[in-house]
């Protein structure tokens, strides 16, 4: 999901989230209305910032699987297993008995996934996934989800406002222009006329002769 | 001339004063409130809602001193306002408590009119002083009987919704993206602070009252980052602090509020220097 600042981007994530009911109009998700499916996992914008020192990694992944239960239990050995089987899909397993402050950004960014994912969700929505993380860091989360769509099959949408990480595993984009949502294949959307419209400024996108594309101003 | 150094008087009557009737009941009081002040205090520190905690206190003021005014029961008085603000505060969402300039102004303004109501009622100079700083050897039966029906709907209500309560906590709107509801905890758990602030009030008193909610939690999650035992921790602490200040208060004919303080902070201020060292360790 792709448009400069401003232009509704987190706003669509937190309807189609139900967190924000529209003025007008319907929206179905996955066949339902919004915030009536626990199909869908959300890992905001700095998400685990907030947590601070106070709980590990696991605990946190493990809020994704039993934080919406009631009532007064243990986390069973087959949630542990479970939990501890995500952090390793995340690649994340070695920080798995620290707490969140003492992780690297990076890091935090997998135990978000990780939490995102161990409920097990068809749609994984992702608000700026790679804002403040260093390029290796951005390639590593980029490979990761790229792998977490192939293997399991878990459909994802990501806010994001720098295409050029992206290019190589985006299907197509959805794109806010004018107070309207669009939506194109990667082709479309890679496009002069387009990008330079959406974004205000003059963009060029550029083919190498190795196949390689890349969105790059004047 | 009169000389103005500290005297501490050993009293070697203490174990007396420690195992009569008025002593037992400050015991009682004190492991109620301790143990329900180590349980919320875990969430208090999570949610990052300490300075809540303290506004909490201080509106409970003018309950206090007004019940004085209208002959009613003191513990009445404070957990109206206490309970009251909880809600309005928790209704305003979580961060809503640490919105400083106006949560701080409300609580000003509550000291200034607890201190009106004081001012209007004759006998009311030993509550006022009650109030502010605690008084745990005030303690009566029939608010033994109140802490303990307290402490038994925080524990019970804490049990029930702990998870969404954690998982609301850590992030909102993943909370709610996952349909907990995530604003009527908020105020659910605001008049569980609500209650507790209003049995802890009796103990340390409004001023203090930070060091046995928020203090204790915040040096258990400091010692272990496991949530079970953090608040198991900090219950230990609790009581540790409250045990403790009743006998070094008796044994040296102190204010108890002001010995159970300085254990817990004392406590507090070793961890995090030795925490510092340990660190820099790993």
């Amino acid at each position: 999901m792709i448009g400069p600042n401003g232009s509704g981007k987190t706003t669509l994530l937190e309807v189609l989230l139900g967190l924000l009911p529209v003025a007008s109009g319907t929206v179905r998700i996955l066949g339902q209305l919004p915030g009536e499916t626990d199909a869908i996992a959300y890992v905001p914008q700095d998400y685990t910032a907030a947590a601070g020192s106070a709980l590990r990694a696991r605990d946190m992944v493990a809020l994704g699987l039993t934080g919406t239960s009631w009532g007064f239990r243990r986390t069973t050995a087959a949630q542990w297993k479970r939990i501890e089987d995500t952090m390793r899909a995340v690649d994340a397993f070695e920080v798995i008995d620290q707490r969140l402050a003492t992780l690297s950004g990076g890091q935090r960014q997998r135990v978000a996934i990780a939490q995102a994912l161990v409920s097990e969700p068809k749609l994984l929505l992702l608000d700026e996934p790679l804002a403040n993380l260093d390029l290796r860091n951005q390639r590593e989360v980029i490979s990761l989800l790229d792998r977490l769509n192939s293997t399991l099959g878990v459909t994802i949408i990501m806010v994001a406002h720098d295409l050029n990480p992206l290019l190589r595993v985006l299907d197509g984009a959805v794109y806010l222009l004018d107070g309207h949502a669009h939506y194109d294949t990667l082709n479309g959307v890679v496009d002069d006329a387009l990008l330079t419209h959406l974004y205000g400024t003059p963009l060029h996108v550029v083919r190498t002769v190795q196949g390689d594309l890349f969105v790059r101003g004047e | 001339m009169e000389s103005i150094f500290v005297c501490l008087e050993f009293q070697t009557d203490w174990w007396q004063v420690m195992t009569s009737s008025f002593m037992r009941n400050a015991l009682i009081g004190g492991t109620l409130v301790a143990i329900a002040a180590g349980v919320i205090g875990y969430f208090v520190v999570v949610r990052g809602t300490a300075f809540a905690a303290h506004a909490l206190a201080h509106i409970g003021l003018p309950g206090a001193t007004g019940a004085v005014l209208l002959g009613l029961p003191v513990t009445l008085g404070l957990a109206v306002f206490c309970v009251g603000g909880a809600i309005v505060i928790g209704a305003l969402g979580r961060r809503a408590g640490d919105r400083e300039v106006a949560t701080g102004t409300v609580l000003a303004f509550a000291v200034g009119l607890g201190l009106y109501f004081s001012s209007q009622a004759t006998r009311s100079s030993s509550t006022m002083t009650n109030v502010l700083f605690g008084n745990l050897l005030a303690i009566s039966p029939q608010e033994l009987v109140v802490f303990a029906a307290f402490l038994v709907g925080v524990v019970a209500v804490v049990c029930a919704v702990f998870r969404p309560l954690l998982f609301a906590s850590v992030d909102e709107r993943v909370a709610r993206s996952r349909r907990v509801p995530v604003r009527a905890l908020s105020v659910l758990f605001m008049v569980l602070l609500g209650l507790v602030v209003t049995m802890s009030v009796q103990v340390v008193g409004t001023l203090l009252l930070f060091a046995l909610v928020v203090t204790p939690a915040a040096t258990a999650i400091m010692l272990t980052p496991r949530p079970g035992r953090a608040i198991a921790l900090a219950l230990v602490l609790n009581l540790l602090s409250v045990w403790a200040g009743l006998v070094l208060a008796t044994m040296f004919s102190l204010p108890p509020s002001f010995c159970i303080v300085t254990i817990a902070c004392t406590i507090w201020l070793v961890v995090r220097l030795t925490g510092r060292s340990r660190q820099v360790q790993l």
